[in-house]
């Protein structure tokens, strides 16, 4: 695939180039503590939080931080996720910044409030540790959970790493508050959340520097009397709707601008989509989250044997950028999508978000779809590659394919 | 969100204005006049959907002339911690939040936050509006309506008793459980203003007779309110620190006869019914001034009726 000279997609759809900046010494930190971290760094005001499987470590770190006296927010723990999230959304909604972190079932039952969370454009940001959704009851990596709430209206990044979880919490930040969404960052349970790995832990001043304190006009205060909630007419609705619409359309120049100067501060970028050996590349693998890793390695193994293949990572997927992955995937002939997720009766919901995303392109590439990796399966180096190869000798199906 | 300029006189303006959405003849709004009046502009109010998020008013009119959040119907107490907590955060620990709900968003759906934001004490009056059903969507029974009454999802009256929410809340141990009634105007503000002064969860349940529920005369809500007190059907008493039981209203000097008189919702009643509704009542009443005496030792504890 020939890499576009298009500029102002550059910073969508590769990660940035920068020199390397000096950095913090690397420290030892789970995924789920390096979201920990995260929040310590963005100062949120209010932290309601309940404790779920793979999550705790989050709650526990960041109860941690408070006994400490190095977090200075109001966590409250109440009875239920579902009552985490209604306590969010008048938290935001008083001007202060607000974090919270779930996973699976935790997530779902959060299911009505999140809607209500972003039609009240409340910029809460959240973690997700995706994890099967019962029944039956497991714990496995899988992305069915946040993929489930893709209509909700928040933004949605999948990270692959721990440091990648770090840096977009605080990331998300400043994109929800600029655009008055509330933003969910989705790390895949276990390979992410309790794998440890070296994490850069940025100084609180450069944090600082990145994220402003969130000071919205409009907020619940006695001293200048404003509602949120009343009942409106269908007019207001639909008109409610469509400015939802509109702010959704800038996450993705935003997140691109969010992520540059992210980079300028720490030296570090991911994309809003990352293309990974992309250049040249006949066959493109798609996928979101930890899978992405071993994706490499399956990346380079088949381009040392020739095959012209490349990795193209969804870390935005809602809202999905269409013209990055347009343009990125537009010279591809063969796309290999990777789902850890299962949508029954339509298959793997990337699969047919990447369908909808490429149609009508001049020369439209062949869509294999995969049901990679449901349910936490392991899919190796090897399985991908030998996913690619099968791909190539077999024209692309409408339906997604169970691959193992 | 919208704007409305606040009052600096709320004796001119009151908090909740005329003009606004309720039933002619309505005790709710009356009810919530003269709570705000003892709050005063330094508040917030969590209002689910119920009879008091239609008298609020559709966007862009408001009755409420103080910030109002209206949460999902289970999520009261929840919501009104979090905005709690920002405002604590934000050095904002005089304005008082408050929520109005229902007897369905408090009793039934709203009733596991509610016991979890009691759990923590959380700082916050919670203002339960008690018509005794989902009057809002046509009259169907909560768990708060009465033994007997007809509504639309019991045409032939309820079979089980009526869930005691405030002995409930006492056993959470919280600072101040109450209840009170528009009909009884003086002890009302009273309980608002002691509330007021307190910090931690506060919870006042008002009986709100509903015209068009109950089936009662367009002009006969305050009646209803008082004889329900009077009989010993919705006793005024107020519970400190869960243990400390004050009786605000005795004796009684009805029979329940006589408020289920007034009512269409208990036409129906045989007169061996309301021997039965009678006799609940006074076991109620009992029960009540046992939790009285035992919280002053110097009174004798009755024996049960």
């Amino acid at each position: 695939m020939t890499s576009r000279s298009d500029a102002a997609l550059t910073h969508i759809a590769q990660r940035c180039d920068v020199e390397a900046k000096p950095k913090d010494r690397p420290i030892l930190l789970t995924g789920n503590h390096a979201v920990a971290w995260a929040a310590r760094l963005a100062r949120p005001k209010v932290v309601p939080v309940y404790p779920i499987t793979p999550q705790t470590p989050v709650l526990e770190k960041i109860t941690e931080f408070q006994a400490e006296g190095n977090f200075e927010a109001e966590i409250i723990t109440p009875e239920s996720e579902h009552s985490v999230m209604s306590a969010c959304i008048p938290a935001s909604l008083a001007g202060v910044r607000v974090f919270t972190a779930t996973a699976s079932q935790g997530l779902l039952l959060m299911h009505e409030l999140l809607h209500y969370a972003a039609g009240a454009r409340a910029p809460i940001v959240m973690a997700n540790v995706n994890r099967t959704v019962a029944s039956p009851w497991a714990f496995w990596p899988d992305q069915t959970d946040s993929l489930s709430q893709r209509d909700t209206g928040w933004i949605q990044f999948y990270v692959e790493t721990a440091q990648e979880a770090l840096d977009t919490v605080i990331q998300a930040f400043r994109i929800a508050e600029h655009v008055r969404l509330p933003a969910l960052v989705n790390l895949d349970a276990f390979y992410v959340s309790h794998s440890l790995e070296p994490v850069s832990v940025p100084a609180q001043a450069v944090v600082d520097a990145y994220l402003p304190p969130f000071a919205p006009e409009h907020r619940l205060d006695t001293a200048h009397v404003e509602s949120w909630g009343n009942v409106v007419s269908q007019d207001m609705f639909y008109r409610h709707r469509q400015d939802i619409e509109a702010a959704m359309g800038r996450v993705p120049g935003l997140a691109a601008e969010a992520d540059r100067e992210w980079a300028e501060h720490t030296g570090r970028s991911h994309g809003v989509i990352e293309c990974y050996r992309c250049d040249g590349a006949a066959t493109v693998v798609v996928g979101m989250g930890s899978m992405c890793g071993t994706a490499r390695d399956a990346v380079d193994a088949m381009r040392d044997e020739g095959l012209a293949v490349g990795l193209l990572k969804v870390r935005l997927f809602r809202p999905l950028p269409v013209q990055a992955l347009r343009t990125a995937l537009a010279d591809a002939r063969d796309i290999v999508v990777l789902d850890r997720n299962h949508s029954p009766g339509h298959g793997g919901v990337l699969h047919q978000e990447l369908r909808s995303a490429l149609y009508g392109l001049p020369e439209s590439p062949r869509i294999h779809g995969l049901l990679a990796g449901v349910g936490g399966v392991s899919v190796s180096p090897e399985r991908i590659a030998a996913f690619v190869r099968q791909a190539l000798g077999h024209p692309a199906l409408v339906e997604s394919v169970w691959a193992r | 969100m919208h704007t409305i300029p606040i009052s600096t006189d709320r004796h001119e303006e009151p908090l909740l204005c005329s003009g606004h959405a309720a039933c002619p003849g309505c005790v709710e709004p009356l009810s919530v006049r003269h709570i705000l009046d003892v709050l005063g502009p330094d508040t917030m109010a969590v209002v689910p959907p119920s009879c008091m998020a239609i008298i609020a008013g559709p966007q862009p009119f408001s009755s409420l002339r103080i910030p109002v959040y209206q949460p999902t119907l289970e999520a009261s107490a929840a919501a009104a911690s979090g905005l709690r907590r920002a405002l604590d955060v934000q050095g904002k620990r005089e304005t008082q939040v408050i929520v109005l709900a229902g007897d369905g968003g408090t009793y039934d759906i709203g009733f596991q936050c509610l016991s979890s934001a009691a759990e923590r004490n959380e700082d916050m009056i919670y203002f339960c509006l008690d018509n005794e059903g989902y009057m809002n969507t046509g009259a169907q029974k909560s768990s708060s309506t009465p033994h007997f009454a007809r509504t639309g999802s019991t045409p032939a009256g309820k079979t089980s008793r009526k869930k005691n929410l405030s002995e409930i809340m006492a056993a959470h141990g919280v600072p101040y459980v109450a209840t009170a009634s528009v009909g009884h105007l003086a002890d009302l503000k009273r309980k608002v203003a002691k509330a007021k002064a307190m910090r931690g969860m506060r919870i006042i349940t008002l009986l709100i007779p509903c015209l068009d529920g109950w089936g009662l005369a367009d002009d006969g809500g305050l009646t209803a309110a008082r004889y329900a007190v009077e009989c010993g059907a919705f006793p005024l008493f107020e519970i400190e620190d869960g243990q400390r039981y004050t009786l605000n209203h005795e004796p009684r000097t009805r029979p329940v006869a006589d408020y289920l008189a007034l009512q269409r919702r208990y036409r129906h009643l045989s007169a061996s019914d309301t021997l039965i509704l009678q006799a609940e009542i006074d076991d109620g009443w009992a029960r009540l001034q046992r939790r009285v005496a035992s919280s002053d030792p110097a009174q004798p504890i009755p024996a049960a009726a």
